[in-house]
């Protein structure tokens, strides 16, 4: 940087800005991000002094994949819309699903209930008051038929959040495939598939983590071979920013996360290159606008750098930060609920300056509930405003080169590298969740965070000021108590007209594979092909396999 | 001196967001009470029985799912049975505010809603359980 701007930047300090600062402070003595960075009052060319463009950030389309991913971007393709969805049957399910496709998403996203995330058919006695609330109830390949009823598969792409259930709504949708004539080859879509969070944050475990994690292997190393465009996992963030944790903490956990997905991927015999492009990322999108587009950039540079140098991954794909995100459903508010539209809408922007590959945008009134059609619908329109009407989709990156976008990118990017060299000098994540030293650090960043609005050192617009007098939304979502009888009904049905002895053949094989070393996915294919319960696949495996409980 | 308000605060059912109860434990300690959480997925029997083999005066239900209809009346429910309906209980979650006057009916002395401050749920014990 020439000498002039320093010394021209020092000379403004000491004069037109002292002159004002002298008078009159500033509204706080100091400004900080979420994460605790300390934030410039005016970012300048010497900030940004030392990025080597060429290194730090290069070109869209090329590594460290700083400007984005692909080489167009938004010109070529606007990222996926796609808003996750679920509720009571698959029948119901399927009607919303039908409504989102005509409004213009592209995508679709299956939320699930508790039961069928933690294995649990609706039968079960803890599946009691859950069915259908959270998401749609799956029990059997028949509810994934219902669900998928009348959408061809191999046009649209799926995203499935399914952990530790994963490989049996994985393969259930490949049964269905099969059936409207669709090759597991050409089947897009995701399932979240990412067991290490679940112990951190989002608490949809069964089994202890070494083996949740052959099941995640075993899944990379089935969709290798069977369904190469499918994501195989989506390395996720999202919940423990829910759960409380800062914008650093987010990559950096995240991140920490791929890192033992990529071990326990090479230990088990597969090669960098096999399966990393199939990785994908899933970020939250909060308040803080200018924080939330650095964060984006620096999670991509930071994980394209340890892919190349920690796993020497020889293809550029392998070392693409590829990512869904969903704008924060901890910063909606019950008071004033359409205030959250605008939340939402400020959130979504910077996910798209951000880069993302696809994006959920909350609804109004998801404090309340599982969102109205209505609700949907809006949130659908905030995310079809910002491609046709704002003007960002058609340009790459058009923060970059911001003094202060740079500055913030770098200082995340840093303070996220020292919390992963933290965690692994604990011996990594999993040693780290083990431990529970990542849900203290989620636990405390969520106590400071109540503390300042409860202090009034954080605002929260509607909730600790500008309050008014207000009636609570009555019009939302409700799901009726019949629909699990609704489901135990059918699943009964299901189970008297199946051929029970192939059920039982087939669990046979898929426990003979858990206590071995085989696959254990093409066992689950054929159990579910002969519609064995999505509870009685899981409790074979719990069998062997036992179960995690929270210490 | 009195003796220290104990509390139990319980996840109920298959939910796993456990900010609020987290959030909520730790904030009622740094006000001065006793607390005991539960952790995820417990039934309504294994917190009544927590509930009274910690002898606490209080339990604090947290639920995000929509399965307080069920799951919160069942601990009332089975804390009278074990003679023990003198502990208080209270819950807040996601609640729609028309399942509200279900719940009270049902023994839940009070249910807070989203935006609800730890302040409020310090005052709100502080009235509710006398201490000798």
């Amino acid at each position: 940087m020439s000498k002039n701007a320093r010394e021209e930047f020092e000379k403004w300090e000491k004069t037109t800005l002292n002159k004002v600062i002298s008078k009159a402070a500033e509204r706080e003595s100091s400004f900080t991000t979420t994460s605790h960075i300390a934030l410039k009052r005016l970012y300048t060319p010497l900030d940004v002094a030392d990025l080597d463009y060429c290194s730090e950030l290069g070109f869209p389309g090329e590594v460290p994949f700083t400007r984005g991913v692909q080489p167009t971007m938004y010109r070529g393709r606007l990222w996926t819309m796609r808003q996750y969805a679920g509720f009571a049957t698959p029948e119901e399910t399927n009607k919303r699903y039908k409504y989102l496709l005509e409004h213009g998403q592209t995508g679709l996203s299956v939320a699930f209930d508790l039961p069928t995330q933690i294995g649990y058919d609706s039968d079960h006695p803890l599946s009691d008051g859950e069915v259908g609330k959270v998401g749609v109830a799956i029990d059997t390949l028949k509810d994934i038929e219902i669900l998928f009823d009348g959408i061809p598969l191999d046009k649209v792409s799926t995203s499935m959040t399914i952990n530790s259930t994963a490989a049996i709504l994985l393969t259930m949708y490949i049964a269905v495939a099969e059936k409207q004539g669709v090759k597991s080859e050409v089947l897009q879509g995701t399932i979240q598939n990412d067991i290490l969070k679940e112990y951190a944050a989002r608490g949809t475990y069964i089994y202890p983590p070494l083996e949740s994690m052959r099941i995640v292997t075993d899944i990379f190393a089935f969709c290798k071979d069977h369904v190469p465009r499918w994501n195989t996992i989506s390395i996720s963030g999202y919940h423990m920013r829910e759960a409380g944790c800062t914008a650093v903490q987010e990559v950096a956990f995240t991140l920490a996360d791929g890192i033992a997905y990529v071990e326990a991927a090479i230990r088990a015999g597969l090669d960098v290159d096999s399966f990393a492009s199939r990785l994908a990322f899933f970020f939250c999108c909060h308040n803080t606008f200018i924080e939330e587009i650095a964060k984006f950039r620096a999670a991509r540079r930071l994980w394209a750098k340890i892919m190349k140098e920690r796993f020497k991954a020889k293809r550029d794909e392998s070392c693409m930060l590829r990512f869904h995100t969903q704008t924060a459903g901890c910063s909606l508010t019950a008071q004033q609920p359409d205030n959250n539209v605008v939340r939402v809408a400020f959130q979504a922007l910077a996910a798209v300056l951000g880069g993302t590959q696809s994006l959920h945008t909350n609804s109004r009134d998801e404090a309340y509930a599982l969102p109205t059609e209505d609700s949907v619908r809006l949130a659908l329109r905030t995310q079809q405003l910002i491609a046709y009407e704002s003007g960002v989709a058609d340009m790459i990156d058009p923060f970059g080169g911001s003094y202060a976008v740079e500055a913030l990118t770098g200082e995340i990017e840093r303070k996220s590298m020292e919390y992963i060299e933290k965690i692994e000098a604990m011996g990594g994540a999993i040693k780290a969740i083990e431990s529970g030293y990542i849900q203290t650090e989620i636990g405390e960043s969520a106590y400071q965070y109540q503390k300042e609005i409860e202090t009034r050192k954080r605002i929260i617009v509607g909730l600790n000021q500008f309050q008014i007098e207000e009636e609570p939304l009555r019009d939302i979502l409700r799901i009726k108590p019949e629909v699990e009888q609704y489901q135990k009904e059918k699943l009964a049905r299901v189970k008297k007209e199946r051929n029970n002895l192939k059920v039982k053949e087939t669990l046979a094989v898929l426990k003979k594979a858990a206590r071995e070393t085989d696959n254990v996915v093409p066992p689950i294919l054929e159990a579910v092909k002969v519609y064995a319960t999505l509870g009685e696949i899981s409790d074979t495996l719990r069998e062997v396999f036992g179960e995690y409980r929270e210490r | 001196m009195a003796r220290k308000i104990r509390v139990l605060v319980a996840k109920p059912g298959l939910d796993g967001h456990d900010r609020g109860a987290k959030v909520i434990a730790r904030a009622l300690r740094d006000a001065g009470m006793e607390v005991i959480y539960t952790g995820i997925r417990q039934t309504p029997e294994q917190i009544a029985n927590t509930a009274i083999q910690e002898d606490v005066d209080i339990v604090g239900l947290s639920s995000l799912s929509g399965a307080h209809n069920n799951l919160f009346p069942k601990v009332v429910h089975i804390l009278r049975e074990k003679g023990a309906g003198d502990i208080l209980v209270f819950g807040g979650g996601i609640v729609p505010i028309d399942d509200i006057p279900g719940l009270k009916k049902a023994g839940i002395r009070e249910i807070f809603q989203p935006g609800a401050s730890t302040e409020d749920i310090i005052k709100y014990i502080h009235a509710n359980v006398k201490t000798a």
